[in-house]
């Protein structure tokens, strides 16, 4: 079978083996015909998140793809490529960061029910891949966009009852965060942990309302530009 | 440089370093060939050891036996005991900075029973419970602001001789995956959190491709010392072709293992390297060897083994509801690393290590499932505190360290191997012999001819080498340093098991089927080679 890949311009490998999932495909490139292929992988199990490519436009794991005559691998979206199918995670993790998805301090002896527990028993399960990050059109407008995983990841913790300051969770997501997303879904398509972004900001908007937010766009009805929120 | 520490290796071993080394004052940086959330932790499925409470009549004091008794007489008592003493405190700690455990009913950490444990304490978040731990300590090192350096591959550590003649560390060289340019990082203290070398084993391990040994072999080269490194934990279930894991819990449910005639041949729940050695027989005399789950039910399967179901269809192409899953023994988990004392420090001045690459004397010939976990939280602190405090103490200049140059000479070097020879087919090689001759059962004569095979490739080096001679992000190049690592570390694996004439756990030799008193030591490695046994 013929596979197309992404390198500085497409170019097509001879393998032969039905069945097999794209990272193996990939080894055997790597490993018997071009040493210099460049991409990442890791666990080969879909728990560590490094090998997500796009093939044929659409996120997957490399190790739970199955590889199909013709397919066309290309490296993840909204990220810069530093070579083949490898792309420079740091600008995409630094919004994990920007949006502080962490605990804001140390809970002690905060005792969880097994109900407290589900709420957030999903989110948790994400590995970083970054397929919805690829897939999100927020960033054709909105370089600075905190971002599907990000959020999520911060819907984690402000859903969590060991959140000892959940307003100060919120507060950091209100620029550049929940009303920025278009509510697209398509991380939700790409996501192979089966994880809902979009859903998350829903929740991180209803829970920003709350706490007195409103969506910044509804400005925008009496002929404001100038807020930085995107316009369709 | 006084008062820096560098963690390298940025899984759960080197992550709870960097917090506590940066909770104790010390300016810390983490350095990793991957990114955090990718490392090998997030592999890690059963749970976390700690007796919690003394329901079911389980104590620390029985934690401790049964770590003792799998040890097979080879762990340091004290060790342990510290191990099971702080795990209680260790889940208390992870709880309290976020990481979703399951509960139970009762409001309480849910608990699992895993092999060789008197009762249910093995803390879980569903199958999850090493990536739910490492992507909230990564989290946490974000909210403290510790520096992590992504995507450097580590070269050697550097170090010094001082006025008396003893040694100490003085940072770390390595290799920026990105720009391909080298990179001198000085400290005056070092953590080696770089995990194990399972991917000696290569397509005969369950790990990921990652755990390639590189701190181990940096640490001896160094002039470290190494220690057990012949006891290698092979896991009884993982898939024939790719060997994912297929986790213990498929078995725990009342899976049984049957081989070509669909006949049983092993109680199923014994220890890991009972049911391994079981298999390996069944192989050997030609049988190939199957998981049933089949009676359990479609509806048992999909409720309570999804992950399993899932791994098997994608992986095997087999519907475990319908078909049997066929499975081998791989390399797992390896006990062996480098010889610290019990302040997690070598006998290198300032160089602490921490997890898996480094050899705490908890597990000896045979790891407990849920003392792997427990391990890196334990010792990771304790490596991270001491660390900082012998950063804190250090008042030497650190000058005359080797330069830039020097590894820039090195790498210009291997790019002119002339590389006849494809070094992937000697590493699949490597792996295939290493799982034949050193896997579950051993002995003096495979032995021998491993290492002569061993030393052959390392001789054959420069005929090896990288055909891709690109600066930037030249995996191929990458790998090729991977290689020769792993085949350093295969050197010293081979001379541990020769030299111990005796079975025991993990190590089991043919011709020398029975446990010898005599052999109750560990054996220790230096960089000279020498081979020598201490308590």
């Amino acid at each position: 079978m013929k596979i197309n890949i992404q390198r500085q311009s497409v170019v097509t490998y001879n393998v032969d083996m039905e069945g097999a999932t794209l990272l193996e495909v990939l080894n055997e490139i790597k490993r018997s015909q071009d040493p210099s292929l460049a991409y990442s992988s890791g666990c080969r199990s879909s728990v560590c998140g490094s090998c997500a490519v796009r093939v044929n436009g659409r996120e997957v794991l490399a190790c739970s793809y199955h590889a199909k005559d013709g397919d066309l691998v290309e490296p993840l979206n909204n990220t810069p490529v530093l070579r083949d199918l490898v792309v420079d995670m740091d600008g995409a993790y630094s919004f994990n960061a920007k949006a502080k998805a962490w605990q804001s301090s140390l809970a002690e002896n905060v005792s969880l029910s097994e109900e407290n527990q589900h709420i957030n028993e999903l989110q948790s399960d994400c590995i970083l891949c970054a397929s919805c990050y690829s897939a999100c059109p927020v960033y054709a407008v909105n370089s600075e966009f905190l971002g599907p995983f990000s959020l999520t990841r911060v819907w984690r913790y402000v859903s969590d009852k060991r959140e000892s300051n959940p307003k100060s969770k919120i507060d950091a997501v209100q620029t550049n965060g929940v009303w920025d997303c278009t509510l697209c879904n398509e991380c939700t398509i790409v996501c192979p942990q089966g994880i809902s972004s979009k859903a998350d900001i829903e929740k991180l908007r209803a829970k920003s309302s709350m706490f007195g937010y409103m969506d910044p766009s509804f400005g925008n009805f009496g002929g404001s530009f100038n807020d930085g929120s995107p316009v369709f | 440089m006084k008062n820096r520490v560098i963690v390298v290796g940025a899984g759960g071993a080197g992550l709870v370093a960097a917090l506590n080394a940066h909770e104790n004052g010390a300016k810390v940086s983490v350095i990793t060939k991957e990114y955090p959330t990718r490392s090998q932790t997030c592999m890690a499925q059963g749970g976390i050891n700690a007796v919690l409470s003394g329901d079911e009549g389980d104590s620390i004091e029985i934690h401790v036996q049964n770590t003792l008794k799998s040890a097979n007489a080879l762990a340091n008592e004290s060790a342990v005991r510290y191990m099971c003493e702080e795990a209680p405190k260790a889940v208390a700690w992870l709880d309290s900075i976020g990481v979703p455990f399951s509960r139970t009913p009762k409001s309480k950490i849910a608990q699992r029973k895993l092999g060789g444990a008197y009762a249910a304490r093995a803390c879980y978040a569903q199958d999850y419970t090493g990536l739910k731990i490492l992507h909230t300590l990564y989290d946490r090192c974000l909210a403290e602001g510790i520096e992590i350096l992504n995507e450097r591959y580590l070269l050697e550590l550097l170090s010094k001789l001082d006025e008396s003649g003893k040694k100490h560390i003085c940072g770390v060289s390595l290799l920026n995956k990105r720009s391909g340019e080298i990179e001198i990082h000085k400290a005056s203290s070092v953590i080696i959190a770089t995990g194990g070398y399972s991917r000696l084993y290569h397509n005969y391990s369950t790990n990921s491709l990652s755990s390639t040994g590189d701190g181990i072999a940096s640490a001896l080269r160094a002039g470290a010392r190494v220690s057990d490194m012949e006891f290698v934990q092979f896991h009884p279930t993982a898939l024939k072709n790719s060997s994912i894991l297929i986790s213990e819990s498929a078995r725990g449910a009342g899976g049984y293992l049957l081989n070509s005639k669909g006949k049983r041949f092993v109680n199923e729940l014994l220890p890991r390297d009972e049911v391994s050695k079981a298999i390996h027989d069944e192989i050997v005399k030609g049988e190939d060897i199957y998981l049933d789950i089949r009676h359990l039910g479609a509806e048992f399967i999909e409720k309570e083994l999804p992950q399993e179901a899932k791994l098997a269809k994608l992986y095997e192409n087999v519907d475990p509801v319908h078909d049997l899953i066929p499975i081998k023994p791989a390399a797992h988990y390896t006990m062996g690393g480098i010889e610290v004392d019990m302040n997690s420090s070598t006998c290198i001045a300032g160089l602490f290590a921490a997890g898996e690459c480094a050899n705490h004397k908890v597990h000896g010939a045979n790891r407990l499932g849920g003392n792997s976990l427990l391990e890196l939280v334990v010792f990771g602190r304790q490596a991270g505190v001491n660390a900082a405090k012998y950063a804190k103490e250090f008042s030497k200049e650190i000058s005359h360290v080797k330069e830039k140059e020097f590894f820039e000479d090195e790498i210009a070097e291997i790019k002119r191997f002339t590389n006849e020879i494809n070094f992937y087919e000697k590493q699949a090689y490597l792996g295939e012999f290493f799982y034949k001759n050193v896997g579950i059962k051993r002995d003096k004569e495979a032995l021998q001819e491993t290492l002569k095979l061993v030393e052959e490739m390392r001789d054959d080096l420069p005929k090896m080498g990288v055909s891709d001679k690109t600066k930037e992000y030249n995996t191929n190049l990458i790998e090729f340093l991977e290689f020769k690592n792993m085949l350093m570390l295969a050197e010293a694996v081979l001379l541990c098991a020769i030299s111990r004439q005796e079975s025991r756990g993990a190590h089991f030799r043919i011709d020398f089927a029975k446990t010898d008193e005599k052999y109750t030591a560990h054996t220790i490695v230096d960089s000279d080679k020498r081979v020598s046994y201490e308590n």
